[in-house]
């Protein structure tokens, strides 16, 4: 199973590299109020049902993928995949 | 006969780049340093272990997130539990948070910049195991070179972190927007301890700007060792 888990950084966290975005979108002429950087990682799941790839997943977050004091993250499971 | 040198065991992960410099430094203060690689599970018998700087598993994800989870981490973990002193410099810093054996978390530099300088800081425990060669208010002048050295602790970690005084050193110019200018933290116990500057680049007078103040540190490291090793002798 496909599952995607999406990493960012926390609200109110300064996110220089986001910052740096942001900046370098503006000085190119964009109208940007606002850039953060996460990380995305795809995963594919051994795993019977949604369930199942969730929790595992979800256990992949809070011992490696994201730092819970300065991360959130959000799971996405690609149904019939 | 002379004074019997104390085993402090240095360990290698892939990405340390600081591991030599540290062992040369112990040993110039009188220790035997044993350079220990990270996929070996058994530490070998010594008083006290230094967790070198660099870029272990390249950085990979974040800073120390992979290197905490080699086989030799579980021994520094059991070694740090039974009492024992653990010093992470730098990248060793960043692996002790990130297995949670220090708290908070090291984040890229606020600057986004690389910082290799020579930098002054104010010792603020000086009664801590590592620190026992200082005074408090000590200036030490000690070079960082980092690029993820910006400390972070939520306002809740931060007071209690305070309240319990585990910030143990403080940049007196903030070089990387860490919060409350913090360079180095223990543990509540005292006996873990972690700094973003390097000790072991300035402790040969000849090296760098000529600060010998990284032998304060380190060779508060091998009293340690001593005292664990020899104590009962």
């Amino acid at each position: 199973m496909k599952a995607t888990v999406l990493v960012r950084p926390k609200d109110g966290i300064l996110d220089p590299q986001g910052k740096a975005v942001e900046d370098s979108l503006r000085h190119l002429g964009f109208t940007v109020d606002g850039a953060r950087v996460g990380r995305l990682v795809d995963l594919e799941v051994e795993a019977s049902d949604p369930e199942q790839a969730r929790a595992e997943v979800e256990r992949m977050c809070a011992e490696l993928l994201a730092n819970p004091l300065i991360e959130s993250y959000e799971i996405e499971l690609e149904e019939g995949s | 006969m002379t004074e019997p040198r104390p085993r402090v065991a240095v360990v290698v992960f892939p990405g340390s780049n600081d591991d030599r410099d540290a062992a040369l430094a112990l040993e110039s203060l009188g220790a035997e340093p044993v350079l220990h690689w990270h996929a070996d599970s058994d530490v070998p018998d010594v008083g006290a272990i230094v967790l070198p700087g660099g870029f272990s598993y390249g950085d990979y994800l974040r800073a120390g997130a992979i290197a905490r989870f080699s086989p030799a981490m579980r021994a520094v973990a059991e070694f740090a539990a039974g009492g024992g002193h653990v010093l992470g410099i730098c990248n060793g810093f960043q692996v002790l948070c990130e297995a949670g054996l220090l708290p908070g978390v090291l984040r890229p530099n606020e600057s986004l910049s690389f910082v290799c300088e020579d930098v002054p800081l104010r010792v603020e425990r000086s009664g801590l195991p590592f620190l026992t060669r200082c005074e408090d208010g000590q200036r030490l002048t000690i070079p960082i070179k980092h690029g993820e050295g910006c400390y972070f602790a939520d306002d809740e970690l931060l007071a209690q972190l305070e309240d319990a005084g585990q910030i143990v050193l403080r940049y007196e110019d903030n070089p990387n927007g860490s919060i409350a200018s913090i360079a180095g933290v223990a543990n509540a116990e005292g006996n873990v301890m972690g700094l973003m500057p390097h000790p072991e680049h300035a402790v040969d007078p000849l090296i760098g700007s000529g600060s010998t103040d990284g032998a304060l540190i380190l060779g508060a490291v091998v009293d340690r060792a001593r005292e664990r090793l020899f104590a009962a002798a």
